[in-house]
């Protein structure tokens, strides 16, 4: 089926998210739609599934014009997505998640389950899927679970198939699997549109590439384009990804973790046996996909994480079994991954949140009691110091942009008087400019000689910001090697692969 | 077509990462609390004399035999078994396994019995077996339709906290509807339609208007107290006979059933609504789990975007449910009025709808359980009633506190695990 | 036990499959900011959606009152000979409601004297005294994130201490008083602080605790009314406690011949002490930040479960004093389990009403006060049962919740950033932590 997408255009209030995308995918092709985070891609097949509105613009499917109410619709005429955070209901079995919505039944509309484990079953066996019908999803792995999310899709003929950055959550050798699959779908002549921001699978996979910026689409290229012109078309200009630092100057302090055990309400055991050390002066990135324990290593620093055993010690004093309040007055600014939520108060003032946790202390608080002039003398500031957009320090941060949100963050976290800076993707939905200049902060913080743990999963910041890279894999170390080691033994690394082992097959 | 896809090897396998397990130690320590507790109870308020268990009715198939027994004895009996109960719970415990569920059985049982013993002891009268049930199942009927009701919206993600209102609404639109024309099934009916209105009441707020559910429901009981008692002082008082006298439905003994000793004239020597019920709670748990329209519910209850991505219409599918809901919460408020008494009394549901919601949740969102959670909660009530026949020492106040200590129980964690439907009380709000 | 307790990590499978699978009862605090989320939009309404709310209430209620008035029944019976009398019996009824209702809550014009025509306000004013008190305490509750539904329960066991002391010690005047409210004070911050306990260390919902609170408290009020030698009155089988002592009742501010007692002094320091609390201090600075965000509210090094209790103790203070001035102010001459006449849940109303700030909420309990002292001259003087009272009251609160509606029946226009605010409910942490309505940035929207 071919689909053809003619000048849609979306609005959120003022925010023009969609401005006439004009896009078509052959049956039988693989088109990729890459953008940075933010750039509109997400938005753009969510009307094409029928889940938003296009506020102009039509969709065709085989040059008929199609009306979509909902996602209904959508799937009737043939298209299927595989949706970036999974539409799966997890205390459901794989063949009722497959069912639903086009359940067959027996009378007296009685399920029939057998008939959706036979669907299962078969479409599995196609694709060479290793899936038990029966199986619960919540307790599949996130791998599995993806394929779930294909055997749905396809379980209703879909003719169009949607991935929507499936590779967020995969190591790479799943990343490689699900481009087999892909493959094998362009073979049975399905359209495929694939959305990503990494520039690796693109080249490896699509027939054709759009680029996406800003909600408008800005250009095309072929698969044979280089890295560096893909990222220019994206971010709209050359950029740069190393980050100027010279060699590190060792301090004296030093975080020393050993034999760390982070486990969850279950049991599973998230961070298994980690032990590592950072010197003052150097900058250790923890990298590794998503869901490997890295968040979890990250909040047991922060003594977020309440199954802790092991020994966390910074310059000799013992963090684990402390407060969070013990462990952020013995000198720890923690950077959050997710900063809507752990790091920001959205609707607190700015300023409110530049002292969020200060609230206690001179000379934000006398005896008990807020001192509004100083809160307010020291948000303006920060706000002038760390550059952040805002219109004024009244405004709650939930309306900042990313990058301002973070920098809010980064600027409570770097005006106390640290002894060890722990950061987990601190630039992830952040725009270029502002990536740069939050490299350049952690980067002036490890010259001030305080150890500086950095959480990350891409590849290239990892490389560009770090000192040395400790991988993780399955809660695991795979192992902790220089920034100057190549790029495709790390990437092997991220998959569970000794450095040595990687070494050698790289 | 041949797959080219990767060998299932390459799969990943769950349950890579390395688990320690996680065993409770909850049951053990609840045994041995109760059984410290009963034993104490013991100690302080011993009672002399005998307690006679009675079983037999007139008409039964055959006759068992009054049961006598020494009551401390018993007592002591009972505290020795819950004792070797709770011994074996530590046990496998610390063997790292699980507390089957029979021995929880059990315990209970052994505990009911050694209480009654310890109770009836030295009283003239004995403990009737059958009005024991008997009360227990009319006592529940309420509270048995409103969880019911309660476990369908909260399976689709609404939290109803307006059971109480529901069922206070049913009893009155059945008293007044019966009293009009005179037929308790138009009473029955008229309360159904009540239910289903203020489900839709709530539906409209709830999910069309997403305020909070807690906030809507705890404001349309305020409400639906108000109307009704507005309503009974200003219309039905003043023409009691016309508008608030009903027809009720009558007792039908199955024939047989009815014999059974104890059980038969407990259960099978009911009114309608009663059998409607005993129907009515496998039905909902087969709707819910074995059917289309249960799946689609439950989807919508776990997980609402998702559902929503395969195409279910998540708000429509949410009014349905709280229709279906008000309609089952109704007839347990036609109970009040068409089966247990004839007429309407401001506020008469007394709280029976709250007692539902604690039947929900410590039935843990199934319908089954819910219903057998209500029975026990209706079991509690009426045991009230027995103790101060036998004139045991129990303040009755405080049977009547203890469904609502062992819901606080239950949703502390301190006995099972409740996990509610992922979506409950969250509106859904699309992209 | 500990395993249990919330963690809101869960495994990563569990995590990517299903953003919104909680760990627990309601442990990992997501659903209670979006509840945060609905409180926040059902208190901003703004001010023609308030007045909105009153009209559509009272044209309810105005209904009700018409349709149930006799003589309205029979002018319908012969509307088509003479429909002007139809009018003039639903305007006598509906007038007639209504003008009892201001003469018995502001200002009776039919009284004699000035002084006995301003009565009726002082009587309101006492009436709102106790709203004003536990919507202060709800209203805490929900700042920080928590749903005090056990008013009631918390009431009876404030008004149980402090009736208790209030009867049975023997202490001079002043120093009475304060042991008495402090003791009602602590009760009814004990009581709230069950729930806060429950729910800090094992997730248990304070909605469901608390509403099973009431519940026990109203059994365990029985009981100890109904037992000798505890609170019954000696020599009596009735389960009612003794009058309080002299000592103990709170003085009438404007003399005997108005009910206004010192307890409406004390809510106004109240008023401004929880303003003061909320805006100005740092223990209300962290309520109100677990309250918007619980998460970044730990990371921030908030001790959450000591602040959860924190929260339940302080609003369940307050409540326990409203429940004081019950048994010391209002009704002096001993009480029964009926003793919290409601206010446990209006207060409830009250807070929504008052969009959970002190200066809200006092209005608000002005308001509700003035029904309630007007209801009861409906009551008496036209035989309008005052549970019209109780309709108007909830139907007010439902409309303000869902402003919406009330815009769509009056025809106001839809403020427009309302549909665009949200972020994706597919992920619910960063949408919740959004509470108040935002616009979208670039990577919110179109992420």
């Amino acid at each position: 089926m071919r689909l053809e997408l003619r000048g849609i255009t979306k609005r959120f209030g003022s925010l023009v998210a969609n401005d006439h995308i004009d896009l078509v995918v052959e049956p039988g092709e693989i088109h990729c739609l890459l953008g940075e985070n933010g750039a509109g891609k997400s938005t753009l097949m969510n009307v094409l599934y029928g889940l938003y509105t296009a506020d102009e613009g039509e969709i065709l499917l085989d040059d008929e014009v199609q009306h979509f109410s909902g996602p209904g619709d959508a799937m009737a005429a043939g298209i299927g997505m595989v949706h970036q955070h999974f539409m799966l209901i997890p205390v459901f079995t794989v063949a009722e998640n497959v069912m639903l919505g086009h359940e067959q039944t027996r009378g007296g509309g009685r399920l029939d389950l057998e008939a959706g484990r036979a669907k299962v079953r078969e479409i599995a066996d196609r694709f060479g899927f290793h899936v038990d019908p029966d199986a619960l999803v919540e307790e599949l792995p996130v791998g599995v679970q993806q394929r779930v999310e294909i055997i749905k899709a396809l379980s209703r003929d879909a003719k169009v198939l949607v991935f929507d950055e499936p590779t967020a959550v995969l190591t790479p050798q799943e990343t490689d699997e699900l481009m087999a699959i892909m493959r094998q779908l362009k073979s049975e002549g399905v359209a495929i549109v694939f959305i990503t921001h990494k520039l690796r699978e693109v080249r490896e996979v699509a027939d054709r590439i759009t680029v996406v910026r800003r909600g408008a689409i800005v250009g095309e290229a072929s698969p044979g384009a280089s890295d560096a012109e893909l990222a220019a078309l994206m971010v709209g200009r050359a950029v740069e990804l190393t980050v100027h630092k010279e060699a590190p100057q060792y301090g004296t302090s030093e975080l020393v973790v050993s034999h760390l055990d982070v486990s969850d309400a279950r049991g599973t055991v998230l961070v298994d046996d980690v032990s590592f050390t950072v010197r003052g002066g150097e900058v250790l990135v923890v990298a590794g996909v998503q869901g490997n324990g890295q968040t979890e290593l990250a909040e047991a620093l922060a003594g977020l994480q309440s199954s802790v055993s092991g020994s966390i010690t910074l310059d000799g004093v013992e963090l684990v079994g402390r407060s969070v309040r013990q462990i952020i007055d013995a000198g720890l600014g923690f950077v959050p991954e997710d900063r809507g939520v752990d790091g920001l108060v959205g609707s607190f003032t700015v300023a409110e949140n530049l002292m969020l946790n200060r609230a206690d202390e001179a000379p934000f608080a006398r005896y008990g009691l807020l001192q509004l002039k100083a809160r307010d003398q020291f948000a303006h500031d920060k706000v002038d110091e760390f550059d952040i957009r805002t219109q004024g320090i009244d405004v709650p941060a939930g309306r900042l942009s990313g990058g301002n949100q973070q920098k809010v963050v980064l600027a409570r976290e770097l005006s106390r008087k640290l002894r060890l800076l722990v950061a987990a993707q601190p630039t992830r939905g952040v725009d270029v400019g502002s990536i740069e200049f939050i490299h350049k902060r952690i980067v002036e913080t490890r010259d001030a000689g305080i150890p500086v743990v950095v959480l990350a999963t891409e590849l290239d910041e990892a490389v560009a910001l770090g000192d040395r890279i400790l991988v993780m894999y399955r809660g695991r170390v795979v192992g902790i090697v220089p920034a100057t080691t190549p790029r495709d033994v790390i990437g092997l690394m991220m998959a569970g692969i000794a450095p040595d082992d990687a070494g050698a097959a790289a | 077509m041949t797959a080219l896809a990767p060998a299932p090897a390459a799969v990943p396998d769950a349950g890579e990462h390395r688990r320690v397990q996680v065993i409770s130690r909850k049951a053990p320590i609840a045994f041995a609390i109760v059984t410290g507790l009963f034993a104490i109870l013991l100690l302080a308020v011993p009672r002399e004399g005998d307690a006679t268990f009675r079983f037999a009715t007139v008409g039964d198939l055959f006759t068992i035999p009054n049961a006598t027994v020494p009551g401390m004895a018993t007592a002591w009996t009972a505290v020795v078994i819950m004792g070797l109960a709770t011994v074996a719970a530590f046990v496998l415990v610390a063997r790292r396994r699980r507390v089957p569920g029979w021995i929880s059985l059990v315990f209970a049982f052994v505990f009911l019995v050694g209480f009654l013993a310890w109770a009836a002891a030295g009283s003239p009268s004995d403990i009737p077996a059958v009005r024991l049930i008997g009360g227990s199942v009319l006592l529940s009927v309420p509270i048995v339709f409103g969880a019911l009701g309660g476990v369908i919206g909260e399976r689709a993600g609404v939290v109803n906290i307006a059971i109480e209102g529901q069922l206070l609404a049913g009893a009155f639109t059945g008293a007044f509807v019966g009293s009009v024309t005179g037929s308790p099934w138009a009473g029955l009916v008229a309360a159904i339609v009540s239910g289903v209105l203020v489900a839709l009441v709530l539906g409209v707020f709830a999910i069309t208007y997403k305020v909070n559910q807690v906030i809507v429901g705890v404001v349309l009981n305020v409400l639906v107290i108000g109307m009704t008692s507005f309503l009974y002082s200003q219309v039905l008082v003043p023409n009691a006979e016309r508008f608030n006298d009903t027809e009720r439905f009558s007792r039908i003994a199955i024939p047989l059933l009815s014999k059974i000793p104890v059980i038969g004239p407990a259960l099978f020597n009911q009114t309608i609504v009663v059998y409607v019920m005993y129907l009515t709670v496998p039905a909902v748990w087969f709707a819910l789990m074995r059917t289309r329209w249960g799946l689609r519910v439950r989807a919508v209850g776990e997980h609402p975007s998702a559902a929503d991505t395969v195409g279910i219409k998540v708000e429509r599918t949410r009014y349905r449910a709280l229709v279906i809901a008000g309609a089952i919460a109704g007839v347990g408020g036609a109970f009040y009025t068409v089966v247990s008494v004839s007429s309407f009394g401001k506020e008469m549901t007394a709280g029976a709808g709250f007692i539902a919601l604690a039947a929900v949740i410590f039935g843990k969102w199934d319908p089954i359980r819910a219903a057998l959670a209500a029975l026990l909660f209706g079991f509690a009530s009426n045991l009230e009633g027995a103790l101060s026949i036998v004139g045991a020492p129990v303040p009755s106040q405080f049977m009547l506190m203890l469904p609502y200590v062992v819901t606080i129980l239950a949703v502390a964690g301190l006995v099972g695990r409740s996990r509610a439907p992922a979506a409950d009380g969250v509106p859904y709000i699309k992209e | 036990m500990s395993a249990e307790q919330s963690a809101p990590s869960g495994d990563a499978a569990a995590r990517a499959v299903a953003p919104t699978s909680p760990e627990s009862g309601g442990g990992d605090g997501g659903p209670d900011r979006r509840w945060q989320e609905a409180i926040a939009r059902a208190t901003s309404g703004g001010w023609a959606v308030a007045v909105g709310a009153v009209l559509l209430a009272v044209l309810a209620g105005s209904i009700m009152i018409a349709v149930t008035d006799p003589e309205v029944q029979d002018a319908a019976s012969y509307f088509f000979s003479r429909p002007a009398d139809l009018l003039k019996a639903v305007g006598d009824a509906v007038g007639g409601a209504y003008s009892a209702l201001f003469r018995g809550a502001v200002y009776n014009y039919n009284a004699d004297t000035f002084a006995k025509s301003i009565r009726p306000l002082t009587q309101s004013l006492t009436y709102a005294t106790p709203l004003i008190l536990a919507g202060l305490g709800v209203a805490i509750g929900f700042r920080s994130g928590m749903f005090n539904i056990g008013g009631q329960g918390q009431m009876l066991m404030s008004a149980a201490a402090a009736g208790w002391v209030g009867f049975s010690f023997d202490l001079p005047a002043g120093l009475h008083i304060v042991v008495a409210v402090a003791a009602g004070v602590v009760a009814g911050a004990l009581w709230a602080g069950i729930a806060g306990v429950l729910k800090a260390t094992t997730g248990a919902h304070e909605v469901i605790v608390t509403i099973m609170l009431n519940y026990i408290a109203f059994y365990l009020l029985s009981y100890l009314l109904a037992t000798p030698g505890l609170l019954q009155a000696p020599g009596s089988a009735n389960p009612k406690t003794p009058p309080m002592a002299s000592t103990a009742i709170l003085p009438r501010i404007f003399g005997p011949q108005y009910p206004l007692h010192l307890g409406f002094l004390l809510a106004l320091v109240a008023v401004v002490l929880v303003w003061f609390l909320l805006n100005r201090s740092s223990l209300g600075f962290r309520f109100r930040m677990i309250g918007e965000n619980q998460f970044a509210g730990r990371v921030a090094g908030v001790n959450v479960s000591r602040t959860i209790i924190g929260s339940m103790l302080v609003g369940g203070a307050l409540i326990g004093a409203a429940g004081s001035t019950q048994v010391l102010g209002l009704i002096t001459n001993g009480f029964g389990s009926d003793i919290d006449a409601g206010v446990g849940f209006d207060a409830i109303t009250v807070a929504l009403l008052g969009s959970s700030q002190p200066v809200g909420v006092f209005f608000a309990s002005l308001l509700f006060g003035a029904f309630k002292a007007g209801g009861s001259a409906m009551q008496a003087g036209e035989g309008i049962p005052i549970e019209i009272v109780l309709v108007v009251q909830s139907l007010i609160v439902l409309f303000i919740a869902a402003p919406p509606l009330v815009r769509a029946i009056f025809r106001l226009p839809q403020p427009e950033k309302h549909r665009t605010g949200k972020k994706k409910p597919r992920e619910p942490k960063a949408a919740a932590a959004m509470a108040a309505p935002t616009t979208p940035t670039a990577d919110g929207a179109a992420r």
